[in-house]
């Protein structure tokens, strides 16, 4: 039940009307953006530990992690992540380029009224 | 301390000067537990309090300088009145609308960590509380009080739930959540057990009143205890009352006192602005810290009468407070100063400021002769904490540094 608890009511609102010091649409993506910056820390820090206790039972040293050059088979791998990575972040990008390049693009509300037609 | 070898003149530690890891916090009985994640979004929270204060607080000092004040004036033909004419101009720089969406943000995030923390676990906090003072009379609630409205109107602190609500009954979380947050939203600055201001007024007390053997003590909004205990544990024989009107900080702080082996204190459920179950002259020595921002006009007019009253002939009231807009206070730092009145939600912090004190207390009873007036830092275990009293920076109304103003009956 506590766990419950703490899914519903962790990130509850306090009483008292909030103030926004920007465009409220703004403000909460920044709002989002904290949350995740923290998340952020919150897995650098667990890597750290993971890592300092991996040295200290002399299964991987910090310096080992450090000087650790990959493969061409390696770099190729992690380099295919991190396009794959970006595409997926900024897809709000890409969408705004091909829009552009779009002419006739409908929006669905308008072919909803197209294809509702009776003679359609 | 942590188990590391003696770092004091080797390493990073030599030269480090942020907020300590969180693994230093004192852990009571009924302390919340914490996993290393919940302890890592802490440490992330206290370093953005740091960043914030340190790195970006100061540039909107230069934003007031060169633009928004320059505006303020180029706009109306005069420089600004007062505090709240600077505050609206600094809400049209996007400079200081960016520090203020952050700094609301992390004070939200902070207690999102908090209350998951104290959520997660709040039956078990609950039981073991309730272990730990359902026998003994250290522990008095009145749930039929009435919560005044300064309380109740909005959360202080953005703290859902504030003082005095709880989720179930029993429920303690809210206490938890304010507890093991508080090192934080601090960087550490009160303390391992947040109590550097009880340490403080021990401190002044030991200087300044050196012959002082007070039998009974007041904490007026003594909160879950965290202030009063340096007290109690200072005067030992002494029989101490912790008032407050919020029930889950007081089972809370009841509990954590006995895990703590303070004995001398009694958990009492009360609004101190009516302290008629207590006889004239009652206490020699009546505190309150941290707690006048958080009331009202009338209540705490009601509260230094009510003080006047239960003080024995050479009692001392001592209130720990930011400090005073004064005169000489340029209206930019009492500007800075109103941020959490107005988006923190301590609706009383703004007017309370700007108040005479000094008349209010004579208008109690005290004489003017008999004022106190001193400054106070937060009293640390300076080898692990940030020290406020070498600490040149401003905090705007969050600094460890305070201001006493008292009185002898």
């Amino acid at each position: 039940m506590s766990l419950d608890l703490a899914l519903a009511l962790s990130s509850a609102k306090p009483a008292g009307k909030r103030p926004y010091f920007m465009d409220p649409q703004v403000e909460r993506v920044l709002n989002i953006l904290m949350a995740t910056v923290q998340e952020l820390a919150v897995t650098r820090e667990r890597l750290d530990t993971v890592e300092r206790l991996l040295e200290t039972k002399g299964i991987v040293g910090r310096a080992e992690i450090e000087a650790f050059e990959p493969t061409k088979n390696q770099a190729a791998e992690r380099g295919l992540w991190m396009q794959e990575y970006l595409t997926r972040v900024l897809r709000t990008l890409q969408q705004e380029a091909e829009a552009m390049q779009t002419k006739d693009d409908l929006a669905s509300e308008e072919v909803a009224v197209e294809v509702s037609k009776a003679d359609a | 301390m942590d188990g590391s070898p003696d770092l004091k003149n080797a390493g990073p530690a030599q030269s480090y000067s942020g907020p300590p890891d969180y693994r230093v916090v004192g852990r009571h009985g009924v302390f919340p537990e914490t996993s290393h994640d919940e302890i890592a979004r802490f440490n992330f929270l206290a370093h953005m309090n740091r960043h914030l204060s340190t790195k970006v607080m100061p540039a909107v000092k230069t934003a007031w300088e060169r633009r928004a004040g320059p505006g303020f004036e180029a706009r109306e033909g005069r420089a600004p009145k007062d505090r709240h004419e600077v505050r609206k101009a600094l809400l049209q720089d996007p400079y200081y609308q960016a520090w203020s969406a952050l700094r609301r943000a992390t004070m939200e995030q902070r207690q999102q960590a908090g209350r998951w923390i104290a959520l997660r676990q709040a039956e078990t906090l609950s039981a073991k509380v309730d272990a730990l003072t359902k026998s003994g009379d250290r522990l008095e609630v009145h749930p039929a009080l009435p919560i005044p409205r300064y309380v109740s109107a909005v959360d202080h602190h953005c703290m859902p739930g504030s003082y005095h609500r709880e989720i179930f009954p029993g429920d303690v979380s809210g206490a938890a959540n304010y507890d093991s947050g508080i090192f934080a939203t601090t960087g550490g600055a009160l303390g391992r057990f947040s109590d550097g201001g009880g340490h403080a007024v021990v401190k002044w007390v030991r200087k300044h009143l050196p012959d002082f053997r007070p039998r009974r003590i007041l904490d007026v909004g003594a909160n879950l205890g965290q202030n009063v205990l340096p007290i109690a544990e200072a005067f030992p024989d002494a029989e101490v009352i912790a008032l407050d009107v919020g029930a889950p900080m007081l089972r809370y702080g009841a509990a954590r006192a006995k895990t703590m082996g303070v004995e001398n204190v009694r958990f009492v459920q009360g609004d101190g602005s009516d302290l008629s179950r207590w006889a004239d002259g009652s206490f020699d020595w009546v505190q309150t810290t941290m707690t006048l921002h958080e009331l009202s006009l009338t209540s705490m007019k009601a509260i230094f009468a009510e003080t006047f009253r239960v003080l024995s002939p050479d009692g001392i009231v001592l209130h720990v407070e930011q400090p005073q807009y004064a005169a000489d206070m340029p209206l930019f730092e009492q500007a800075m100063r109103d941020w959490d009145a107005f988006y923190n939600n301590e609706p009383f912090w703004s007017t309370m400021h700007e108040l005479d004190i000094d008349g209010f207390m004579i208008e109690a009873g005290f004489k003017r002769e008999n004022l106190i007036h001193d400054g106070v830092t937060a009293v640390v275990d300076k080898e692990v904490f940030p020290d406020a009293a070498d600490d040149e920076g401003e905090d705007y109304g969050r600094k460890a540094a305070w201001h006493v103003v008292g009185a002898r009956k």
